[in-house]
């Protein structure tokens, strides 16, 4: 019975504390607004609108959120091991350029190989490439965080030399690309609901990886070595192993990412691969706290939130930073209320105990 | 109603009379009827609308519909060339209503103007880049663009008679066929002042890269070069660095006469206030917009900064001359023979491509006496 | 070769004027952030102040006319965040890292929303002096305008090096640094001294900040940052968290970034992404170079959260 108890706490803190969070930077937002002149209902309810009013408003804010749960996980899986990766952008970046790459090389092949092609190698380009970070990182001691941001840089630079020079496009004239992959290739809409397929993919490996990871062997291990390194390697966990495995997993999602930006919007591979999806990632990880399940409701309050951007410039004359100032506000709440966990759960035994 | 394109040809002539000076290449386009309240345009810009630069120019232009009577113009700022101006334009026929939508940014339109113009048939979309093609797009997608290297090569005449030195610098953002046509338009005009002219270019490699493009700017203020013009989005930083350096600059874009009062000595400028409002009134009339326009100095798309100080009045003299040609329209900038600067044979003698000649758009060389390279 | 072209000699002289022109920067966050870190945090948003610094330092000088004021304002806003930081992670269990994102974010959110009316005017900018009226090129005299932030920076890394190594104060930072539970028995206010030495590290950043805006490239516009910022807290980890060793990795990077531009400006003209990617290429090679999994890296802050 009490461990019933504690687990319902432990349940309740986990929704109770985020929503709390979510709602003191709401506030933080509103005065800030009411500061300026602005009314802040009248901002919330035209981001209501903007975000999710609407029918078309969903289909927005779906799209927006499909590549965020994505990159999201690129940061959340290596954060099982302890190690805080910010390599999204490039992952990202990789795995769109050679799945273009690949969309030309099978081009005469079945539309469905070709898909396949495609998002797989978009898949293992992105793994390899967070796998680097993971392999400096063990094998090399190189600080993660900073190698995988250096390879952002590094990853962005290689596709902007190779899609103006080698793999150019010469059709392509003003705008640099690579050569498209066909329209017969591309990967369509979800059926009646309009808004393509990358979202699938979003949610299957939200879930996919949270079973990985929260209910095998396998991440219970992962687990282990991010809590204790040391114990891990008495324990004789292969953690150069798991290391590259899980910067892979990571990797390979955000890589995914940039094989559907290819194969169901661009179809073709160009500098606007590089939009940011990858550190908006960042911040959904760190928001759903590594949490591959709760990424899916978080990269949805955020893709709103960006969704509804755009008409808060146009009805309010707010600039297009205010929704960065926001989810600076978010972000930084939900750091904060980090510190009260546990505390609920010490409040209730503590009743039951008087 | 639905105009179709044989029915409003007559209108096809009207419409020269009320934009004489617009040059229309292309058929017709279907208008959207609109009912009652003002007619709401929308406007998307992939950058700042305060850079001094490409975004400006636009923003002047919908600070112009704005000043119309019977007009709602909504705006937005920064939108990436992704997923999100796609929902950006959506947004704005969904939510607000917009009737015409100007996505302003070269990369907006393939694939996402492409692919959201054929789900709202009652709102037209009108890209900037001269993109359009007849019965391969959506009928209620237009383009739009303006031969602004006409406004170069004058920009390079004034270069051309102001340098001591004989080198030109060119700051350039990435080695596309509107970047390279520039480039080459810039040379030539300064080569008929000074045949032993060169221009060197640099490319940064982005739209907008502040610290890059003041190191490119001082690169060659070093190598001895006493002109400077670029295309890049924001121009600001490179005019403000020659002037520190006591160097001449070239703008672009957009008039930046007022950051280097003592060596800017022209530029070469977009005028869209005059495409847009002529558009915006089209279509309160009820009048079909054209698919493809397409104008240079004659049709007033494009123009020069007023001449700086530095300039002197037998440039003065060059440079009207041959703005004057081009206002005859019997200027031609790329006429045979003319060479690469590895030295094939571009366009064979006895040739001449009018500014309107298709193969212009799809440059991929720089002339002889450019210093630089098309790769990357 | 004509008097006023310097042909190759253009590169190296390019990439020292880079080396000085680019460098301030990098110098001003890097020692900022050296700081925090000897205190054991790691503060990853020194970008924001970066950002924050430049918009705030654009705007008092265009406002007042004092460049200087702009400095300080672009000190005050930097350590404003920076305190932000440090009262965040005071309480148990905020991730520093994490936190540094979140301030990224939101000062680089604050600069877009407030600095769009400074995007067009021209505000007032910092002086420099002339090192190089000895010479009689012209192009290494403008190499040698050296800003006087430049100069300040140069007597900031070994003023600091001293500071951590010889005085008291330094002692203690370097204490609460390695061990939270030494410097506790010692009676150390642990979280004071890092809250000091984050706002400290962010007044630096901010001032940073202020160069780009007010002397290099010299003007406020949303795109001025290109990652100067969260690239110098890598050049910490590579400086071995000494100061100087920040100055000459600074006066590297600066120079790296010159190398790009330069190479084409004597004719070099491929591969220019890969030249300007060169300095990222750089860090990654000297980190692999000097980093181990066997031994921990001398300097370094025990308590730090990135060597967990």
């Amino acid at each position: 019975m009490k461990a019933l108890v504690t687990a319902a706490a432990v349940a309740f803190e986990n929704l109770l504390i985020p929503i709390c969070a979510l709602l003191a930077s709401l506030l933080l937002f509103g005065m800030f607004l009411a500061c300026l002149g602005n009314d802040p209902f009248e901002v919330f309810h035209t981001m209501y609108r903007g975000g999710f009013g609407s029918l078309f408003s969903w289909r927005n804010t779906l799209e927006r959120a499909a590549p965020l749960m994505l990159t999201a996980l690129c940061t959340a899986l290596p954060a099982q091991l302890g190690l805080i990766v910010i390599g999204g952008e490039g992952a990202l970046v990789a795995g769109g350029l050679v799945a273009a790459m690949t969309g030309l090389v099978c081009g005469s092949f079945a539309p469905w190989f070709v898909l396949l092609a495609m998002l797989a190698a978009a898949i293992v380009a992105g793994g390899c490439w967070i796998a680097m970070t993971g392999w400096l990182k063990y094998y090399r001691g190189v600080n993660e965080t900073i190698a995988s941001l250096l390879f952002n840089y590094i990853a962005i630079a290689l596709l902007n030399h190779l899609v103006t020079g080698p793999l150019r496009d010469p059709q392509s004239l003003n705008k640099p690309s690579t050569p498209p992959i066909g329209n017969a290739n591309m990967l369509g809409d979800m059926p009646g609901l309009g808004v393509h397929w990358g979202l699938m993919f979003g949610l299957s490996a939200c879930i996919v990886f949270y079973v990985i990871f929260f209910r095998t062997t396998f991440g219970f291990a992962v687990r282990i070595a991010g809590g204790n390194l040391r114990a891990a390697k008495i324990v004789g966990l292969p953690v150069g192993r798991l290391t590259l495995i899980t910067c892979f997993a990571g990797g390979a999602a955000a890589g995914l990412a940039g094989g559907i930006e290819v194969a169901a919007i661009h179809g073709t591979a160009n500098a606007t691969l590089a939009a940011g999806y990858g550190y908006a990632g960042i911040l959904v990880a760190f928001l759903a706290r590594q949490n591959p399940l709760a990424v899916i409701p978080v990269a949805l309050i955020l893709g709103g939130i960006n969704a509804s951007a755009g008409l808060l410039q146009r009805t309010h004359h707010l600039p297009d930073a205010a929704v960065q100032i926001l989810q600076g506000m978010i972000f930084m709440m939900v750091l904060f209320s980090e510190t009260y966990y546990g505390r609920l759960q010490a409040l209730f035994e503590s009743r039951r105990a008087a | 109603m639905k105009i179709s394109a044989t029915t409003s040809y007559p209108s096809f002539l009207l419409r020269l009379y009320i934009l004489s000076r617009i040059l229309l290449v292309s058929l017709l386009m279907s208008a959207p009827v609109h009912a009652g309240g003002d007619t709401v345009v929308g406007f998307i810009y992939v950058g700042s609308k305060a850079d001094y630069g490409y975004n400006q120019a636009h923003a002047l232009g919908a600070d112009a519909v704005k000043a119309m009577p019977g007009v709602k113009v909504i705006e937005e700022e920064n939108v990436p060339e992704t997923l999100a101006v796609q929902n950006s334009m959506e947004s704005m026929v969904n939510l607000d209503g917009a009737k015409l939508i100007f996505p302003t940014s070269f990369g907006y339109y393939d694939p996402h103007v492409l692919s959201v113009a054929p789900k709202y048939p009652g709102t037209a979309f009108l890209h900037a880049g001269g993109l359009y093609q007849e019965g391969k797009h959506p009928a209620n997608a237009g383009s739009y663009f303006g031969y602004i290297d006409e406004a170069q090569y004058i920009a390079g005449i004034v270069a051309g008679g102001a340098s001591k030195t004989g080198k030109l610098g060119f700051i350039a953002a990435k080695p596309i066929p509107q970047m390279l046509r520039n480039i080459n338009s810039f040379t030539l005009g300064a080569q008929s002042v000074n045949p032993k002219i060169t221009t060197q270019v640099i490319f940064t490699g982005d739209w907008a890269m502040p610290v890059k493009e003041a190191e490119a700017a001082n690169s060659l203020i070093d190598q001895g070069i006493d002109v400077i013009t670029m295309h890049v989005d924001s121009p600001k930083v490179i005019i403000e660095t020659c002037e520190r350096r006591g160097i001449y600059s070239s703008g672009y874009h957009a008039d930046q006469s007022g950051l280097a009062p003592k060596g800017y000595l022209t530029g070469a400028e977009w005028n869209w206030p005059m495409v847009y409002t002529g558009f915006v009134k089209m279509l309160q009339e009820g009048k079909p917009l054209p698919h493809l326009l397409r104008g240079g100095l004659k049709e007033g798309i494009v123009k020069n900064s007023p001449y700086g100080p530095a300039v002197g009045k037998e440039t003065i003299a060059l440079a009207n001359a041959a703005k004057a040609k081009f206002m005859a329209g019997d200027m031609v900038i790329y006429k045979g023979e003319l060479k690469d600067n590895k030295g094939n044979v571009v366009i064979p003698a006895r040739q001449s491509l009018p500014q309107t000649d298709i193969k212009l758009e799809s440059m991929d060389y720089l002339v002889a006496g450019v210093i630089g390279s098309t790769g990357s | 070769m004509n008097d006023s072209a310097l042909g190759w000699w253009g590169v190296p002289l390019a990439i020292l004027g880079g080396a000085i022109r680019a460098s301030t920067p990098y110098l001003f966050v890097s020692l900022g952030e050296c700081l925090t870190e000897k205190s054991g945090r790691i503060n990853l948003g020194l970008e924001g102040n970066l950002v924050l610094g430049a918009m705030s330092a654009y705007a008092v000088s265009y406002l007042s006319g004092s460049p200087w004021l702009g400095v300080l304002a672009a000190g005050a806003a930097g350590m404003l965040l920076g305190m932000l930081h440090a009262w965040l992670c005071s309480y148990p269990k905020v991730n520093d890292i994490a936190v540094g994102i979140a301030l990224m974010m939101f000062g680089a959110g604050i600069a877009f929303f407030f600095g769009k009316p400074y995007i067009q005017p021209a505000a007032p900018h910092l002086p420099a002096i002339s090192f190089g009226a000895w010479s009689g090129s012209a192009q290494v005299r403008s190499a040698l305008e050296i800003n006087v932030l430049f100069v300040i920076g140069l007597g900031i890394a070994p003023l600091l090096s001293w500071f951590l190594s010889n005085t008291r104060w330094g002692l203690m930072v370097r204490t609460v640094g390695d061990s939270r539970d030494a410097a506790g028995a010692l009676g150390f206010p642990v979280n004071s001294v890092r809250a000091v030495a984050t706002m400290t590290g962010g007044f630096l950043a901010g001032v940073g900040g202020a160069f780009l805006s007010l002397y290099y490239p010299g003007s406020w516009n949303e795109g001025l940052s290109s990652g100067q910022g969260l690239i110098a807290v890598a050049l910490v980890v590579f400086a071995h968290w000494q100061p100087m060793r920040c100055l000459y990795a600074a006066l590297l990077f600066g120079g790296a970034g010159a190398l790009g531009p330069a190479l084409q400006s004597v004719g070099v003209t491929g591969g220019y992404y890969l030249f300007n990617a060169a300095p990222y290429v750089l860090t990654l090679l000297l980190m692999m170079a000097t980093c181990s999994p066997e031994r921990t890296l001398s300097g370094i802050p025990g308590e730090l959260s990135i060597t967990k």
